[in-house]
């Protein structure tokens, strides 16, 4: 299987990871061989096999929708980079 | 090396202080772990503040804890509340824990003392603990080899008596493989059976909490504290009674053939120690069967794709705006792009592009999809052979402990050192690695059981009943 580093630019995009440019190339060979060796599932034949999701079957586990006070607040806000006053100040993403 | 039993026993009969016993504990710690590695942080102020509190408990004849004044390591993707937690990583530098993991909080109900916290690969993404973004940790048993990982540090711990019990998580085999390498007992427990409320998520369908001792006794003490339903975590059920099966005789123990075939890349001692095992439960009255795991070559492929997939999604959290390092940029897509790509170590980067590329638009079907098909089928291999056995039993690893760079350049075959775990996460499955024997040059080989989910106490039994039989 062949990965461009155009196609590791488009990866990284949408991961948003910024790389060096050597570690584009490092990663377009290795991903090229991790891939490569993933051909081997298309060995299986799962036309007729439903994906697992969660080995214990359980589905939709419910509880009620009742609002909870996180009893400590403040030693969330304390964890962000940038604050004012009780909210976490992100940089401006509308123009 | 103390045991945890022993440890909550005395404490009770308040023949030793909780405080004596961290003493002798942090001692052995200051002795060893410049040389070992297998903490980033003691959390000396805060547990002895616990041990006082235990022993003042224990003053006025208030009824202690299971865990009474045991020390108890836990692996840095844990959180406890006022603690740093960094998941062996630079993004999480400086982050603080604002409340604490449910298994770490049943510890500390029991009386438990938290020690601090151990190194591991950076979000548990490894084999080795080379991928710490802060220091290797040494194996015990040979300092010049890797202590397996994603666990290193909570198995060498509890190897070099640091601690008699520590937590790690299993999410392709990361309790499992450091226990086998260290010569520890490692329990990965049945998927749901302990809440991962406050586990640093990496494959959240695979990750597992589980437990390092020294003996079968403390694994399953403390795999029994800290399991339990939690309604913080919707995939924690309440505990079901599983099958009654217990002592080796007559127990049915199935051989996978295709374990065994693949053994051509295993190490002769690896061989040797595991006929040498078959021969002690064949002693003990157990019958053995072969079986037959079809899917078995797509398990580590499979996992890669599932897990890698998942974590991409869950480390999608790692932004720079809520916690952790926060690298500055023009806009906010810059402070997104800067601070993953410095904040994240080679192999995390490497993992989050294979888990991006495997869920990106028109390539889902050809691998997320397909992976979590042959999951399926993986799966009902399992039940196909549990039917038959009641027990499987496998190697843990195909080899011992490695050298420390020895699979570093070559992720594919760093990869592979988890053929024999990974199964059992994809299955949900309960896996216990056990010491069985030591190579020539004295490196710990372990062996691993396998049992239907919810059903520990079959492999606790057997494992004790190995364990009496070579004290004889």
């Amino acid at each position: 299987m062949n990965i461009t580093e155009k196609d590791v630019d488009y990866i990284a995009e949408l991961a948003r990871l910024e790389l060096t440019p050597a570690e584009k190339k490092l990663y377009a060979g290795q991903l090229a061989g991790i891939f490569g060796w993933m051909e081997e599932l298309n060995k299986a034949d799962t036309s007729s096999i439903a994906p697992t999701t969660n080995v214990l079957g359980l589905e939709n586990v419910m509880r009620a929708d009742i609002p909870v006070t996180f009893e400590d607040r403040e030693a969330i806000l304390k964890n962000a980079p940038d604050r004012e006053y009780d909210f976490i100040k992100v940089k401006k993403v509308i123009e | 090396m103390e045991k945890a039993t022993e440890i909550a026993r005395q404490v009770k009969e308040k023949k030793i202080s909780a405080a004596a016993v961290l003493e002798r504990h942090l001692k052995t710690i200051k002795e060893k772990d410049g040389k070992i590695g297998a903490f980033l942080e003691i959390f000396e102020n805060s547990a002895m503040a616990q041990a006082r509190a235990v022993d003042e408990k224990a003053a006025k004849g208030l009824p202690l804890g299971r865990l009474a004044g045991v020390p108890v390591a836990i692996k840095d993707n844990m959180l406890y509340k006022g603690h740093k937690t960094t998941c062996g990583s630079k993004i999480l530098e400086g982050y603080v824990a604002p409340y604490t993991a449910t298994a770490v909080q049943n510890l500390i109900d029991e009386d438990a003392v938290i020690i601090g916290r151990t190194n591991m690969d950076e979000f548990a993404m490894g084999s080795s603990t080379e991928n710490s973004a802060f220091k290797p940790t040494r194996n015990p048993a040979n300092t010049d080899c890797v202590p397996g990982g994603s666990s290193g540090g909570s198995a060498a711990a509890v190897a070099s008596g640091m601690c008699p019990i520590a937590l790690g998580s299993d999410t392709g085999g990361s309790i499992r493989q450091p226990a086998a390498f260290c010569g520890t007992y490692g329990l990965k427990p049945t998927y749901g059976s302990v809440s991962r409320y406050g586990l640093v998520a990496f494959a959240s369908s695979l990750d597992q909490i589980g437990v390092f001792a020294n003996s079968m006794e403390d694994t399953a003490l403390a795999f029994s504290v800290i399991s339990s339903h939690d309604p913080k975590d919707s995939t924690s059920v309440e505990y079901p009674q599983g099958d009654d099966l217990s002592g080796a005789g007559g127990l049915k123990i199935g051989l996978p053939k295709e374990y065994a075939a693949g053994s051509g890349s295993m190490d002769a001692e690896v061989t040797r120690v595991f006929g040498e095992t078959i021969s002690r439960l064949e002693k003990l009255g157990a019958k053995f069967t072969e079986i037959s795991l079809p899917h078995t070559r797509y398990a580590v492929p499979t996992y890669y794709i599932v897990a890698s997939s998942e974590a991409s999604s869950n480390l999608g959290r790692f932004d720079g705006i809520r916690y952790g390092l926060s690298v500055k940029g023009a806009a906010l897509s810059d402070v997104y792009k800067k601070t993953r790509g410095q904040g994240f170590g080679p192999e995390v980067k490497r993992r989050i592009m294979l888990g991006t590329y495997s869920l990106s638009s028109g390539y889902y079907d050809a691998y997320y999809l397909k992976a979590q098909k042959i999951r399926t089928l993986i799966k009902r291999d399992f039940d196909e052979a549990f039917k038959n056995v009641d027990v499987i039993l496998t190697p843990t690893t195909p080899s011992p402990a490695f050298k420390f760079g020895e699979k570093t350049s070559d992720p594919l075959a760093m990869y592979l050192s988890d053929i024999f775990t990974i199964p059992c996460n994809l299955a949900g499955l309960a896996g216990l690695s056990f010491p069985a024997g030591v190579s020539k040059d004295g490196r710990p080989i372990g062996a691993q059981f396998l049992a239907k989910p919810f059903n520990e106490a079959v492999m606790f039994s057997l494992g004790s009943e190995l364990a009496r039989a070579a004290n004889l």
